[in-house]
């Protein structure tokens, strides 16, 4: 049993300590916006929030976040309505939408640290992100879009 | 049902669904209780809400906004009270696929039909509410009009007499619009389904629950075909809490051979109790099978010219090469890529009063439902395919094998729910790639450098053959084919007398289930093409612009036809022609830097969407590391539907392209892809974007498809660049800088 903060409410949970948070949030906590890419790290599909810093949840042990306060998609603007969300739609920017919800997480957490990032700071950020579709293009955009506009904290 | 018959063709196809489309005008009462449905692709209700019916799974190409938007222009609809409804598995939608860049083409007339049937009938009955003549009327953003009066679509249909039905010739023959009627097609928008991809809100097959449900991970036998279980021993997953059991599928299809499923009741506890059950299978044949053995098996294939379909056999071909005063033959290859989506694949499935449901993200319904009753041992009719969005497509889920295991594994525990989910792992072992290829081409040229004669002899694993298989037409010797696995090498240049060999590189259809990878054959075929154009041009001491210029003269065979190759290789000699302005090419560029060219039809000659890119690259003489700084893309896709979305695809896709180019490709050993996650699997990412810009040719000709073709031209423009920076001339996919590096030297 690990308790910790969901988008802003405690919940607790049955999932063994070792046992990847991704599958708690999505599984037994009801919450699949946060999406299954690879399992070891490396596509970003998973991130989440953890104390407001963008962490892979599929390779983070249920155990780590007890007590902690951790981040969706789902609870990242109450409305969906986040500046970075509607950049994206602005922007056009999903494609089959599968990688989104972790390229807006980690986007999130990007401009959070850096409200004004260069290209090569976006670059560096989110090529940890992988966009089958190759959506590049937009996601870049939406971000320095928000950016421009400006993310409240 | 099954909609394809035996040989049908692609046009077959597109008859298939219109003839549905009319037979359910004609049966179906005009007014049905809850609104008016004029075809069955669309109906309205009283509130005057349209909800459009798509067939075509949503994969990131937003075809339902795409197919919605042909309707509602045709039906002079209000576009806000437009709803996109991506349908489930039934047989009154006919042939359920979406793949091959068809959706747009293939939904094009008979959503216009639909609509325009919608329009005539509407403003007949808004006539007689408004006290006027149907000539008096018109229809505009979901009314009709006479003069200042005007009345809603919803209230027609609440109160209006929508009678008129229509048969099959009159909705043929009804009047389209023209194209500068045109209020939606062509004009700017959003995508529908973009919202809910920002919100976490969008369900996907991996989101698919039902009350009660288990979960399973499949344990893959060591080959993909021929390997039976010998004996499992459950004491390690026993260990693991939550493991239930695990289960040998009986498969009668022979979909998923010497599959075990593992059953527990969460996916976490599943995947640790498939790692830990151990599982003896006797394995296939294929065991040893290396990419090298692939690679050498499709050059003894190539040698022997009694093997293969032909696919073009112009006479004369012998005795041009007999009679030329230079030749030129060059071989090309391409390694095995894999389709990566980002989702791997998983299905829920379960039986609930009678009905066998199968929830997941699928490309083609008609082609998994008979190997569903064939696993199940039940009617087709007793199945379902409910529909979710697709966490990506490019190919993977025309294969719907993993919705075969995951009825299997219900089935065997009495149709109680399972929800199987593969790793990225298993998705990539089980994948169904892209085949690796061998080609040589051939080119004999006559007096001053006139080609007199080109062949083309291809080999690959053909995934028609290993899925589709009475999908495949003949050649000229009566010898079956896949078109798909062939197309491109019937290009558009005249060449004089042409041949074009298709063989089947029979171990690698045995050895792994071939995939239709976007773009499929073409992906490969003009890697080959448009490599040796420039090779040729080069040997005929031609500029390659205006080498293939003028085999683009759109003579004989490349004149075109209607509806939809109206033009023929002018077309594509105009796309060429443009891009190499926009490009600048001809202009000087600095050292170790080359900008290269590439020209295709995209995906077939029946629908050919002509598409050019040029590549900028510079190459790093130390390392032979290739940058490529800018993709440029023009494109004649007829009439766009849907501006923003075919950006997108163009976008995608030429990345896509480059990706397989220099940064994808993996190789078999032991009878499996070695690469089986993004540890050592790399496609593109955000930093390695070039420049891109893509340009469309404003057209009103017949829509094609775009979700392909500019993967068809990006390697070969990459190829063509880095021998014209550095002189190196790569002939095998990937490009990697060894290689690059090698061929400077040489």
């Amino acid at each position: 049993m690990t308790t910790f903060r969901l988008n802003g409410r405690e919940v607790t949970v049955k999932a063994p300590d070792d046992a990847p948070l991704l599958w708690a949030i999505r599984d037994e906590i009801g919450l699949t916006g946060t999406k299954f890419g690879c399992g070891i790290g490396q596509c970003g599909a998973c991130t989440v929030h953890i104390g407001g810093e963008a962490v892979r949840s599929c390779i983070t042990p249920v155990g780590a976040v007890a007590g902690q306060a951790v981040t969706t998609i789902e609870g990242l603007d109450p409305k969906g309505q986040h500046p970075l969300q509607v950049a994206w739609i602005d922007a056009q920017a999903p494609q089959c939408g599968y990688c989104q919800s972790g390229q807006i997480m980690q986007a999130a957490a990007l401009l959070k640290a850096t409200p004004h990032p260069t290209d090569a700071e976006i670059e560096a950020t989110m090529t940890g992100n992988l966009c089958r579709c190759m959506a590049y293009i937009r996601i870049k955009k939406a971000i320095k879009a928000a950016s421009a506009k400006g993310v409240a904290a | 049902m099954n909609a394809i018959l035996p040989d049908v063709s692609r046009r077959g196809f597109l008859i298939t669904v219109s003839a549905a489309g009319a037979l359910f005008a004609l049966n179906q009462p005009a007014q049905a209780a809850d609104g008016f449905a004029p075809t069955i692709w669309y109906g309205i209700d009283r509130d005057g809400v349209i909800t459009v019916h798509i067939i075509r799974a949503e994969m990131g190409q937003h075809v339902g906004t795409a197919i919605a938007r042909i309707v509602a222009d045709e039906l002079e609809a209000d576009w806000s009270k437009v709803k996109i409804d991506h349908v489930d598995s039934d047989p009154k939608w006919g042939l359920m696929v979406t793949g091959g860049s068809w959706s747009v083409w293939q939904s094009y007339p008979v959503y216009s039909q639909a609509g325009a049937a919608g329009r005539i009938a509407l403003i007949e009955a808004g006539a007689k509410l408004l006290n006027v003549a149907p000539a008096d009327c018109l229809a505009r953003n979901g009314a009709v009009v006479a003069g200042k009066r005007s009345v809603s679509y919803g209230e027609i249909v609440a109160k209006g007499d929508l009678s008129r039905t229509f048969t099959a010739e009159q909705l043929a023959k009804l009047p389209m619009k023209p194209a500068a009627e045109r209020r939606i097609i062509g004009k700017p928008g959003q995508a529908r389904d973009i919202p809910a991809k920002t919100n976490g809100q969008a369900k996907y097959g991996l989101d698919a629950k039902v009350a009660g449900m288990i979960y399973a991970r499949p344990k893959l036998p060591p080959t993909r075909y021929g390997s039976k279980v010998s004996a499992i021993d459950e004491t390690a997953a026993k260990a693991v809490p939550g493991y239930i059991r695990a289960i040998a599928l009986e498969d009668a299809s022979g979909t998923v051979p010497g599959w075990v499923m593992v059953y527990a009741d969460s996916f976490v506890a599943a995947d640790r109790a498939c790692e830990a059950l151990k599982v003896t299978w006797t394995a296939g044949d294929t065991a040893k099978v290396s990419e090298a053995d692939l690679q050498t098996r499709a050059r003894a294939l190539i040698a022997d010219k009694t093997t293969g379909s032909q696919v073009v056999e112009d006479p004369g071909v012998d005795a041009a090469f007999a009679a030329a005063k230079s030749k030129l033959e060059q071989t090309y290859t391409t390694s095995t890529a894999l389709h990566f989506q980002m989702e791997p694949v998983n299905a829920l499935a379960f039986e609930k009063d009678g009905l066998f449901e199968i929830h997941t993200g699928n490309q083609w319904q008609s082609l998994v439902l008979p190997w569903l009753a064939t696993a199940l041992g039940r009617k087709e009719d007793t199945i379902v395919l409910r529909t979710y969005v697709l966490g990506g497509g490019f190919g993977r889920r025309l294969n719907g094998d993993y919705a075969v295991g995951a009825a299997l594994a219900s089935k065997a525990i009495d149709g109680k729910p399972v929800k199987m989910v593969m790793t990225r792992a298993d998705d990539t072992r089980f994948d169904s790639p892209r085949s690796p290829s061998v080609q040589t081409l051939r080119m004999a040229f006559g007096e001053a450098g006139r080609v007199t004669a080109m062949e083309h002899h291809a080999c690959a694993g053909w995934p028609t053959q290993a899925m589709a298989p009475f999908f495949m037409p003949k050649g000229g010797n009566g010898q079956p084919y896949d078109p798909f696995a062939i197309s491109g090498a019937n290009h558009w240049y005249n060449v004089g007398a042409q041949r074009v060999r298709a063989v089947q590189n029979d171990l690698a259809n045995k050895t792994m289930r071939p995939g239709w990878l976007r773009s499929v054959g073409p992906g490969w075929t003009n890697w080959a093409v448009e490599s040796f154009m420039d090779e040729a041009a080069a040997q005929a001491g031609v500029d390659p612009l205006a080498f293939r210029l003028k085999m683009l003269d759109a003579t004989g065979r490349n004149a075109g036809s209607a509806p939809n190759a109206v033009g023929g290789a002018k077309r594509q000699a105009a796309v060429l022609k443009r891009l190499a302005d926009k490009a600048g090419w001809g202009k000087p560029l600095p050292k170790n830097t080359g900008l290269g060219l590439a020209t295709t039809f995209g995906q077939e000659r029946d629908m050919p969407t002509w598409v050019a890119c040029a590549a900028r690259v510079s190459v790093d003489p130390a390392t032979g590391a290739v940058k490529v700084e800018k993709l440029t893309l023009v494109a004649d896709a007829g009439t766009i539907v849907h501006p923003d979305g075919a950006l997108a695809q163009m976008e995608g896709a030429a990345l896509w392209g480059m990706s397989l180019a220099l940064l994808e490709g993996t190789t078999f050993e032991n009878g499996e892809v070695k690469d089986t996650n993004l540890d050592s699997y790399t496609p593109l990412r955000m930093a390695d974007v070039p420049d891109v810009e893509v340009e469309f040719i404003a057209s009103t000709e017949a829509p094609v498809g775009l979700g392909e073709p500019a993967t068809t031209v990006v390697g070969p423009a990459i190829g063509n660049a880095i021998f014209r920076a550095v002189g190196a001339r790569v002939r095998d996919l990937p490009i990697r800088a060894a290689a690059v590096k090698a061929g400077m030297k040489a």
